[in-house]
């Protein structure tokens, strides 16, 4: 079966590039390094989406994501000067707690996956019915759910506008 | 898929990018050639007839210069710059259709990869393009060089919103993101005579586009990110040699890419007079898309001729207080007339 294994291949290979981009994310001294390393993270992010049929959200995810929020955090990464930043300490002196409340999540989460073990099973996809991928979208966002995605987006516009009230010195 | 197609796929892809580097040196050249037509000169005339072997001559000669590395770069981030303009202003070629469906051994002649979203991915690709400038502003560690990339990731940003939002309206008339279908919506004509391009329903969006697309790749006058009287080249002030060319290459590819997408999206593609045997039927459509897309990169250059530069904050406050909202207000009239004949 030359197909599934291809497509495992895929999914490991996507998994150790979003890891390992996240691994260097938080370990990078410098700042900019760790935004490169996010944006590989948020490419193996659109690489899975793209594995799983969903082109729509890949492109989505690229556009807003890589070349939309993470320009705006280098931009804002090179205008500050974080020499100072780079140079003092990166970690806390806490790593006993934080093993302890890690080996908690971890406990909790093999307890789920062994108790729940069934219930990974992904149902098979009708042949077709993914086909016309970004009209399903608009489907579900503009008719199934019209209602839940204007109060969405109304609170984003309260955010937005309330980042302009704090940014702004006087208005 | 069978072997052969998969080396049929590659083999296409290798011409294409083929055929696509030769347009790009010879843009250069055309280039150099109409604006000296716009200035009483003659541009290259040395090098072959009408200077026509003068972008060979140009690529001896980036190859062969010295190429220098300044020696407080962040080193890795700076060879990974301009690696990162060509290929993502390559990778968008591969959704762009350059002809009607020709099925030769059950492999489109025309065509790369015929994306259901192809309008999405070539944006996305081209909102990648960034990357390369802003990195490379910012490893080459020179302030000239850090202004040039903080400004084209300001303008990029900005004006990518507007080209975005300005290709909204072809989008309803069309219903599709795939790029074959939009232009298959602009077959056709009215009374014979007038072409059912989207240019014509859609002034106010291809305006729109073609300027956001213009200052996107960082063309005269909105080239303020290597604006050489305030910032001696901007983000390639440190690059030399080969690694110089590849942002240029970039520049010029992403220029294409332009005039092939308002092209498909706005003055119907391939779409014009097929006539005569059948190898000239097949034939015939290449070369409309070309002469359209040809047209535009004049339109380009002749801009570039003309018109002075932008001061950077006019720059902002037209792509924010003009430019965008007029893609809003064309995106707000054109759902309205579809929502009106939907009735």
């Amino acid at each position: 079966m030359p197909e599934s294994i291809l497509n495992g291949l895929f999914f490991y290979v996507l998994a150790v590039v979003i890891l390992g981009g996240a691994i260097m994310t938080i370990t990078r001294r410098n700042a900019v390094h760790s935004a490169i390393w996010l944006v590989v993270t948020l490419m193996g992010v659109a690489g899975l989406y793209l594995h799983l049929n969903a082109e729509f959200l890949a492109a989505v995810q690229i556009l807003v994501y890589i070349g939309g929020i993470m320009v705006l955090f280098l931009f804002v990464i090179m205008l500050v000067n974080l020499d100072e930043a780079a140079k003092q300490r990166q970690f806390n002196r806490q790593w006993s707690l934080a093993l302890i409340c890690t080996l908690v999540v971890l406990v909790e989460f093999g307890f789920f996956l062994m108790r729940g073990a069934g219930s990974f099973a992904f149902a098979e996809p009708g042949q077709g019915a993914l086909k016309p991928n970004t009209e399903l979208m608009a489907v579900a966002l503009f008719q199934d759910y019209l209602l839940p995605f204007e109060i969405a987006s109304l609170l984003l516009l309260v955010a937005i506008l309330g980042a302009v009230l704090m940014a702004k010195k006087e208005i | 898929m069978t072997t052969t197609v998969l080396l049929f796929t590659l083999l296409k892809v290798i011409v294409i990018v083929f055929v696509v580097l030769t347009a790009v040196a010879y843009a250069v050249w055309f280039e150099r050639k109409v604006v000296a037509r716009l200035q009483s000169r003659w541009g290259p005339t040395r090098v072959g007839p009408h200077g026509l072997l003068q972008p060979l001559a140009d690529a001896i000669k980036l190859l062969t210069k010295e190429d220098i590395t300044p020696a407080n770069v962040f080193r890795l981030v700076y060879f990974l710059a301009p690696a990162l303009s060509v290929i993502t202003a390559l990778l968008a070629f591969a959704a762009i259709p350059f002809g009607p469906v020709t099925l030769v051994g059950g492999v489109d002649l025309f065509q790369i990869a015929n994306l259901d979203i192809g309008v999405l991915y070539i944006l996305s690709i081209s909102s990648m393009g960034v990357y390369g400038i802003a990195l490379a502003g910012w490893s080459s560690n020179s302030k000239y060089a850090l202004l040039g990339g903080l400004r084209s990731s300001a303008q990029m940003i900005s004006y990518a919103l507007a080209a975005g939002l300005s290709l909204v309206g072809v989008l309803l008339l069309s219903g599709s993101l795939n790029l074959r279908d939009i232009v298959n919506a602009q077959a056709g004509a009215t009374w014979g005579f007038i072409p059912h391009w989207n240019i014509f329903p859609q002034l106010l969006g291809f305006f729109c586009f073609l300027t956001a697309a213009i200052a996107q790749t960082n063309r005269l006058p909105f080239d303020l990110p290597e604006a050489e009287s305030e910032l001696v080249a901007g983000y390639h002030t440190e690059y030399s040699s080969m690694k110089f060319a590849m942002f240029f290459m970039a520049e010029y590819a992403n220029m294409l890419t332009v005039s092939c997408m308002v092209t498909l999206l706005f003055l119907g593609g391939w779409h014009g007079p097929v006539f005569g045997p059948a190898l000239l039927q097949t034939m015939l459509p290449l070369l409309w898309f070309s002469l359209k897309v040809l047209a535009l990169l004049f339109l380009y250059i002749w801009i570039r001729g003309t018109l002075p530069r932008f001061r950077y904050d006019q720059l902002m406050a037209f792509g924010w207080k003009f430019l965008f909202p007029l893609a809003l207000v064309n995106v707000l009239l054109t759902s309205l007339i579809v929502a009106y004949r939907a009735d």
